[in-house]
């Protein structure tokens, strides 16, 4: 298994490049919707939660198992 | 469709990506001097580079229909050794003679060092007296905004035509200076750590088209020559039509290197669609 600073070290681009991906994608939805109606798609919202679970620094390490639930249709 | 791939590491890449290169369309490449990865001890070195990439490798090209360009320069990186880079300025002149050089190029900033800014400066006023086009390479991630601002400050400074000038590997945090002082602006397409197709669409969609160069560089790091057709995939796909298409990724290249006769292909207007 890595360290801590081996793990920052080669996954720290990586993991740069998908938050500006999702930056990016959150942009051109809002550009979209400048011109267009933005309609009330929930898979949105579950964007904006997610986002939310991740900000939460001091939370346990199961954030892609939670991420995949709130992904999920549970009824 | 008909693309020019403006930026171009043709020595670091195979015969096999030229092949697939031709088979999607690209007509022509240009290909920068840059860094081979070690720094180099001689600037006898650098002349046999110059020689390779403006001699043998427009052969490599032809091979697959493509038309082969290069650039001349001490790249940014070791410019951190004067000495070496005044060596080699002194034998460039003899570059722009060749008959697919069509200017200086890559030159700039690394670290925004002292010496990397006396050799962009020298590397400037070289072009300038010779005519020559200028392919500007700006930082990688962290130093990308602190190494754009000081060359703008410095081309204004050295009062150089910015209808001349390239500032490649441009990204949304430092587009907007070089378009508003009337630079050409160019997009490189990298896996992780520059620029992805998907966001290059975004800056084609927000700013004006008419000087924006989009390549994917390819060279010996991770990197991907067809990020350049997958940028013009999601570029039709997101509705725009065929003819700018054409505009950006065939077009803009003609209208900005066919500044130097040299580089004889003429832009394209569909007839019909
Ligand atoms: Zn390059």
């Amino acid at each position: 298994m890595l360290s801590a600073p081996e793990v920052v070290e080669l996954y720290f681009l990586e993991t740069r490049c998908a938050l500006l991906d999702i930056a990016a994608t959150l942009d051109r939805l809002d550009r979209a919707a400048e011109t267009s109606a933005p309609g009330d798609d929930p898979r949105v919202s579950q964007l904006y939660q997610a986002l939310e679970l991740l900000a939460d620094r001091a939370t346990s390490g199961d954030r892609v198992e939670r991420l995949l639930q709130l992904f999920s249709d549970l009824d | 469709m008909q693309i020019i791939q403006p930026h171009y590491h043709g020595i670091a890449r195979t015969a096999q990506d030229y092949e697939r290169m031709a088979m999607s369309g690209v007509v022509a490449v240009a290909e920068p001097a840059f860094w081979a990865g070690f720094d180099r001890l001689y600037p006898q070195t650098f002349l046999d580079y110059f020689r390779q990439i403006s001699e043998f490798e427009p052969t490599r090209a032809a091979a697959y229909n493509i038309r082969h360009f290069c650039w001349v320069a001490v790249n940014p990186k070791e410019a951190e050794n004067p000495e070496l880079s005044y060596e080699v300025l002194k034998h460039m002149p003899e570059f722009f003679e060749k008959p697919t050089v069509l200017g200086v190029g890559e030159i700039g900033f690394h670290k925004t060092t002292k010496n990397e800014e006396e050799i962009f400066e020298a590397q400037l006023e070289l072009a300038m007296r010779h005519d020559q086009l200028i392919l500007i390479h700006t930082p990688h991630l962290q130093d990308k905004v602190r190494g754009t601002r000081r060359t703008l400050e410095i081309l204004a400074h050295m009062k150089v035509n910015p209808d001349r000038v390239w500032l490649d590997h441009i990204e949304e945090h430092t587009i907007r200076g070089p378009l508003e002082a009337g630079y050409w602006v160019g997009f490189t397409l990298y896996p992780i750590t520059k620029c992805s197709p998907q966001r290059a669409v975004d800056m084609l969609e927000r700013y004006p088209r008419e000087r924006i160069l989009v390549n994917s560089s390819a060279d010996w790091g991770p990197s991907d020559p067809f990020l350049l057709q997958q940028c013009v995939l999601e570029f039709r796909r997101r509705k725009h039509s065929l003819q700018a298409a054409i505009d950006v990724f065939h077009n803009n290249p003609c209208r900005f290197l066919g500044q130097n006769p040299k580089f004889d292909i003429r832009p394209i207007r569909v007839a019909s669609l």
